[in-house]
C-alpha cells in the first residue's frame, strides 16, 4: 500500500516538467462498491480535457478525488508536484491551486455576488480588500455578469449563477479548473452563454478538466477526451479521431445514444 | 341583446351580516345547535368572570404592591437604576429595528459592540459597588426579585446558552465518535429531565463539585442550570438549521479552498442561524415562561414575589387577584413577542433571497 | 510547495489526517475526564462519599398520597411510593390531555366561527401563559376555595367535593372476582381474534368482514355473562360515607379519595397540555391536501367515511411524532408537583434529600427515573408510529 514514488529523471523530455496532474492507478471504494477501478490520467499545463460517460460510471467522483472532494484509497494523486496523502498541509496547498464548478452551482447565498468572488482571496489568499475586490470586478466583466455586483445569487438567472460560479473559481487564480458537469442543470436556452465563457476560458490557455455530455463544446476545444465508464477510462482520443473512428465497442454505443440528439 | 340574462342582487339573508351569520353560525342545523350551546357556555362564564373582577374582587393588593412586582425586594430609592437599564435596552432595541434595513451603514457595528457592552455595564449599574459607594451602592443579586429578576434570567440565559448551544450543535454533528457521543449523551440526558431537577442540580449540587473557597450566589446557580437547560434546547434547533445547509455549500467552501473554521464561520453558520432564528425566538418565550421555576429552589421572580404578597397580613388569602395579575402580565408579554416573531418569520422568508 | 517526485514516505503526524482525528478526540475525553476527577476531588475534599446504603434505612416521615407507606417503612419504599404517584398523575395525564387536545383541535377547525373563536381563545391564552401560574391559580385560587368537608358540595354517588379533594364510590374486588376475571381475559382474547380476523379481511377484500359492532359486543356481553353466571357479584361499590367521630371530628370512610393536590395537579396539566396538543391535531388535519377531501366527495364518500378513512389517517401521521413530544413534556411537567404539595417523585425525594444528606445519590435517582419514564414512553409511542407508516405502504 505504500505510494509509489515518483523519481525524476533529470534525462527525462520537458515532457514531464510541464505535466500537471498525474493519477496512476486510482481506485476508490463506496463500502463495497468498486466505484473507480485503476484510473490513468495525466494532464500537462494548457490542456483541456473533457471526460465523458454513462451517468454512475464514476466520471464525477474521479474528478472530486483530484480536489479531495473525494478520498481515494489506493494509488497515486500528484497535483502540480504536490501528492495527495493524508497530509493536511498537501491537501489545502492542493485545494488552493485548484478551482472547481459545481453542477447545482453551489454559490453562497448569503453573500451578495462581488462577495462570493472575494470571499476565498481575503480569507484565503489574504489579499488586501481593494485588490480582491479588482480582480473581481475583472472577472465579473469577463464572464460577462459586471452590472450583477451588488445582488444577491438568488437573483440571478441559472445561465448568470453559473457564470458566476466560473468567475469565483477563478479568483483564486487557480492553476487548474474542474468542471463537473457544468450545463446539466440549465435550461436549454443558458447552455450557451456558459459554455461560451468556457471556451474563452480554454482558448486563454488555463488547464481544465470538465465532465459534460456538450460534445460540441469537446469538438470545439478539448485537446483530448475521455471515456468513462464502469469505473475506469476505455479509450482516450483526440476529438476528431474519438468521434470518427470510436475503437472500442462500449464507446461506440454511448455515441450512438448521444450523438442521436 | 334582448335574451341577455337579468342581473339580480342576491337574496338579503346571503350577503352581508345576517349572510356571514347565516354561513358561520347557523348553516348545516348541527351548528345552530351548537351556537346555542356555545353562547350560553360564554355568557355563563363572562358573567362569573365579570362580576368577580368588577365586583367582588379586591384589586388594592395589586395596586398597592406593583412597585413590589415589577423591582422586588430592590431598594426603592435605587429604583432609578432599573428604570436607566430598562432605558438603556429600550434606545438600544429602538436603533436595532430602526436600522435594519441597512445593511452595510458602519452604524451596525457600532449597534454589535453596543449590545454586547451593554451587558456588563447594565450588570454594574444594578449591582453597584461597595456599601458606602455614594453613587451606586451596592444592591447584591440575592436582593434582586419581581419582574426584574424575570428579565434577568430570561436575557441573560438565552444569551448565555446559546455560543454553549452552536458548540453542542457542532458537537452532536462532528465525525470524531467521542465528540459525537458525549454531546448527544448531554443534549439526551438535559432534554430527559425537567428543567426542576437541573435547577437542583445546580443550586444543591453543583456547590458540593466546586473547591470549597468559591460560593455562588443563589442567582448564579439559578442562572448557570437555566443556562445548561437551554442550550441542550438550543443546541437541537440549531442542528436542525445545520442540517438543512446544502452538502453542496460545505463542498463548494473547501473547493475554494478555506480550512473548516472558515468554512463554518464564514459560509454554514450564517445560513444555518437565519434558518433557526423562529425556533432560537421560540425557545426565548419558552425560557421567559420556565424562569418562574425559581420559584421552587427559592427565587423570588415575578411569581414568587406574588406568592410572597399573599402573605401580607391585610392580603391574606387574596391569591385570584394576584395570580391573575402575574397571568396577565405573561400573557400580555409572550403574546406580544410570539406576534413579532411570527412577523420575523415573514420578513425572514420574503426575504430577497 | 514544489516537492518534485520526491517520496513522500512518513507524513509527519501533526499533519496526518488520521493521527489528528484521533488526537483530538483523546484530548476532549482528557479534558472531560480531568474535569470530572477535578469535580471529584472537590466533592472528596468537603468529606462527602458516596453511598447507596442509606435506602435501607428507617425514612422517619409520613407519605400522605399513594399507596400504602408508614414512617417505618424504607427510603427506598418511599421513593417508590413517588414513583407510583408520577405515573398516575402523568397516565391519567396522557389520556385526557389527548382527549381534551382531540376535541379542542377539532373545534379550532369547526365551520362554526363561535365555537373556532372559543377554542383559540381557549388555546392562546392557555399558551401564553406560564404552567406553573396556572397550578397556582388553580391549586391556591380554586381548589382551596371549595366548601370546607362539612359543607361539602354533594354531587351524584354520592360524591364529595371539598377543598380536600373528590371522593368517590370506587368498584373493589370481591370474594367471587376470582371466578369471574377469566371472562374478562376471554373478553379481551375474543376481541383481538375479531380485529385480527377484520384486519385480514380488510386486506384481503377491501373492507372488514365482521363489523366493529361485534368486537364490542364481545367485550360487553361476555362478562356480563360471567358475571350472570358467577355467584353473588364479583364487585362490589365502595361508597364513601360522611361519619362523625369522637370529638366531633369528621372523616370520610369508604370510597376512593381523590386529594385536592392530585386533582389540582391533574387538571393544570391537561389544561395546558391539551392546548398544545390541540396546535399538534390541528396542524395534522390541516397538513391533509383540502384536494383529498374534494376528491372523496367527488367519488360519493360520506363525510364520515372522509374524515375515517381519508383525513384521519394521513393526519395521524403528522400528529403522532409530535405527540410523542407533549406526553413526554406532560411527564416532566408533573414533576412541579412540589410547588403545590403533590407527592410526585420529586417532591419525595426533596424530603429524602432533607432527612439524609444524600444530595448527588438522590440527584442521580431523580435524574434516572425521568430518563426511564421518558425512555418507555418514546419507546411505545415509536411503535405505534412505526405501525402508522406500515399500515399505510
Amino acid at each position: 500500500m505504500n505510494p509509489e514514488s515518483e523519481v525524476h529523471m533529470p534525462s527525462e523530455s520537458s515532457e514531464t516538467d510541464r505535466e500537471i496532474i498525474q493519477c496512476r492507478d486510482v481506485h476508490k471504494w463506496f463500502g463495497s462498491f468498486h466505484v473507480l477501478r485503476g484510473v490513468n490520467l495525466t494532464l500537462c499545463k494548457g490542456e483541456v480535457v473533457v471526460i465523458c460517460g454513462p451517468s454512475g460510471s464514476g466520471k464525477s467522483t474521479f474528478i472530486r478525488t483530484i480536489n479531495r472532494l473525494e478520498e481515494h484509497q489506493k494509488g497515486t494523486i500528484v497535483v502540480d508536484g504536490i501528492e495527495l496523502t493524508h497530509d493536511l498541509r498537501n491537501i489545502h496547498a492542493v485545494q488552493r491551486e485548484i478551482g472547481m464548478v459545481f453542477q447545482q452551482f453551489n454559490l453562497f447565498p448569503h453573500l451578495k455576488v462581488i462577495d462570493n468572488v472575494t470571499l476565498a482571496p481575503i480569507w484565503v489568499r489574504r489579499w488586501p480588500k481593494d485588490r480582491a475586490l479588482k480582480i473581481a470586478e475583472e472577472l465579473l466583466k469577463r464572464v460577462g455578469i459586471p452590472e450583477q455586483a451588488q445582488k444577491y445569487p438568488g437573483q440571478l438567472s441559472g445561465g448568470q449563477q453559473q457564470r458566476l460560479a466560473i468567475a469565483r473559481a477563478l479568483a483564486m487564480q487557480p492553476k487548474i479548473m474542474l468542471f463537473d458537469e457544468p450545463t446539466s442543470a440549465l435550461d436549454p436556452e443558458m447552455i450557451k452563454e456558459v459554455l461560451d465563457v468556457m471556451v474563452e476560458l480554454a482558448r486563454s490557455g488555463i488547464t481544465m478538466i470538465v465532465v459534460t455530455h456538450e460534445m460540441g463544446f469537446a469538438k470545439q476545444v478539448a485537446d483530448r477526451i475521455y471515456f468513462f465508464d464502469d469505473g475506469s477510462i476505455v479509450e482516450h482520443n483526440t476529438p476528431e479521431e474519438f468521434f470518427r473512428n470510436p475503437r472500442e465497442e462500449r464507446t461506440k454505443k454511448f455515441l450512438s445514444q448521444i450523438l442521436t440528439h | 341583446m334582448s335574451d341577455q340574462a337579468e342581473v339580480k342582487k342576491p337574496p338579503r339573508v346571503e350577503v352581508g351580516v345576517l349572510g356571514w351569520l347565516k354561513k358561520n353560525l347557523f348553516s348545516p342545523w348541527y351548528n345552530t345547535l351548537l351556537t346555542v350551546v356555545s353562547v350560553g357556555f360564554v355568557v355563563f362564564f363572562g358573567r362569573v368572570i365579570l362580576l368577580w373582577a368588577f365586583h367582588s374582587a379586591r384589586w388594592e393588593v395589586v395596586t398597592t404592591n406593583l412597585k413590589v412586582f415589577m423591582i422586588g425586594r430592590y431598594p426603592a430609592a435605587e429604583a432609578w437604576r432599573v428604570l436607566v437599564s430598562l432605558g438603556v435596552v429600550a434606545l438600544l432595541a429602538g436603533l436595532t429595528w430602526a436600522f435594519r434595513k441597512a445593511k452595510d451603514s458602519p452604524v451596525r457595528r457600532w449597534l454589535v459592540l453596543a449590545w454586547i457592552v451593554s451587558f456588563p455595564v447594565i450588570g454594574i449599574l444594578l449591582r453597584g459597588f461597595g456599601e458606602d459607594n455614594p453613587f451606586l451602592p451596592k444592591v447584591s443579586a440575592e436582593v434582586w426579585s419581581g419582574l426584574l429578576l424575570t428579565l434577568v434570567l430570561a436575557i441573560v440565559g438565552i444569551v448565555a446558552s446559546f455560543p454553549l448551544g452552536v458548540l453542542l450543535a457542532l458537537g452532536r454533528r462532528s465525525r470524531l465518535p467521542v465528540v459525537k457521543v458525549l454531546c448527544t449523551i448531554y443534549i439526551e440526558a438535559i432534554r430527559g429531565v425537567p428543567l426542576i431537577s437541573v435547577l437542583f442540580m445546580s443550586q444543591l449540587m453543583l456547590p458540593l463539585f466546586l473547591p470549597p473557597q468559591i460560593r455562588l450566589a443563589t442567582v448564579m446557580r439559578a442562572l448557570t442550570g437555566i443556562t445548561l437547560f437551554s442550550a441542550a434546547y438550543t443546541a437541537e434547533n440549531i442542528r436542525g438549521g445545520l442540517a438543512a445547509v446544502p452538502i453542496g455549500q460545505y463542498e463548494a467552501a473547501q473547493a475554494v479552498g478555506l480550512n473548516k473554521a472558515l468554512m463554518m464561520i464564514l459560509v454554514i453558520l450564517p445560513q444555518a442561524l437565519r434558518n433557526v432564528i423562529p425556533a432560537i425566538v421560540g425557545q426565548f418565550i419558552s425560557l421567559f415562561k420556565d424562569t418562574t421555576l425559581v420559584v421552587i429552589v427559592g427565587l423570588l421572580e415575578l411569581l414568587g414575589i406574588a406568592k410572597a404578597v399573599t402573605g401580607q397580613r391585610q392580603f391574606i388569602g387574596l391569591h385570584q387577584e394576584v395570580y391573575f395579575f402575574v397571568a396577565l402580565l405573561f400573557f400580555i408579554c409572550c403574546y406580544l413577542m410570539s406576534h413579532a416573531s411570527r412577523r420575523l418569520e415573514k420578513a425572514l422568508g420574503v426575504g430577497e433571497r | 510547495m514544489r516537492t518534485p517526485g520526491s517520496e513522500t514516505s512518513k507524513v509527519p503526524f501533526w499533519r496526518d489526517i488520521r493521527v489528528l482525528r484521533i488526537l483530538a478526540q483523546i484530548v476532549f475525553l482528557m479534558v472531560v475526564v480531568a474535569g470530572i476527577l477535578w469535580a471529584i476531588s472537590n466533592y472528596r475534599q468537603r468529606g462527602l462519599i458516596f453511598s447507596y446504603s442509606f435506602l435501607e434505612k428507617e425514612a422517619s416521615f409520613d407519605l400522605a398520597e399513594g399507596i400504602q407507606f408508614s414512617p417505618t417503612d424504607s427510603y427506598a419504599r418511599a421513593f417508590l411510593v413517588g414513583v407510583i404517584n408520577t405515573i398516575r398523575v402523568a397516565v391519567a395525564g396522557i389520556v385526557l390531555a389527548t382527549l381534551l387536545g382531540l376535541i379542542t383541535g377539532i373545534a379550532r377547525l369547526s365551520r362554526n366561527w363561535l365555537v373556532s373563536k372559543i377554542a383559540t381563545v381557549y388555546i392562546e391564552i392557555i399558551r401564553n401563559t406560564p404552567l406553573l401560574v396556572q397550578l397556582f391559580f388553580l391549586y391556591f385560587a380554586v381548589i382551596m376555595k371549595l366548601p370546607r368537608l362539612s359543607e361539602a358540595v354533594v354531587m351524584p354517588g354520592p360524591a364529595y367535593l371539598s377543598n380536600r379533594g373528590i371522593v368517590a364510590p370506587w368498584p373493589r374486588l370481591a370474594e367471587t372476582f376470582n371466578l369471574w376475571w377469566p371472562f374478562l381475559v376471554a373478553a379481551a382474547a375474543a376481541a383481538v381474534v375479531l380485529i385480527i380476523i377484520r384486519r385480514r379481511s380488510q386486506q384481503r377484500i377491501g373492507r372488514p368482514s365482521i363489523r366493529a359492532v361485534w368486537v364490542f359486543a364481545c367485550l360487553v356481553l361476555i362478562p356480563v355473562a360471567g358475571w350472570l353466571v358467577v355467584p353473588g357479584n364479583p364487585l362490589w361499590l365502595d361508597v364513601p360515607e360522611l361519619i362523625i367521630k369522637s370529638g366531633g371530628v369528621l372523616k370520610v370512610e369508604g370510597g376512593v379519595n381523590f386529594s385536592s393536590e392530585f386533582i389540582a395537579l391533574l387538571l393544570g396539566l391537561v389544561i395546558y397540555t391539551g392546548a398544545y396538543i390541540a396546535e399538534v391535531v390541528r396542524a395534522g388535519i390541516q397538513s391533509v391536501a383540502k384536494g383529498q377531501t374534494e376528491a372523496a366527495r367527488a367519488q360519493g364518500f360520506t363525510s364520515g367515511q372522509i374524515t375515517r378513512l381519508i383525513v384521519l389517517p394521513q393526519a395521524l401521521r403528522v400528529i403522532i411524532p409530535p405527540l410523542i413530544s407533549q406526553y413526554l413534556n406532560l411527564t416532566k411537567n408533573s414533576s412541579l408537583a412540589i410547588a403545590i404539595g403533590f407527592l410526585d417523585l420529586y417532591a419525595v425525594s426533596q424530603t429524602m434529600l432533607n432527612q439524609s444528606g444524600r444530595v448527588v445519590e438522590v440527584f442521580f435517582m431523580i435524574m434516572g427515573s425521568y430518563l426511564a419514564i421518558s425512555l418507555t414512553i418514546s419507546l411505545i409511542m415509536n411503535i405505534v408510529n412505526k405501525r402508522m407508516q406500515i399500515v399505510e405502504r
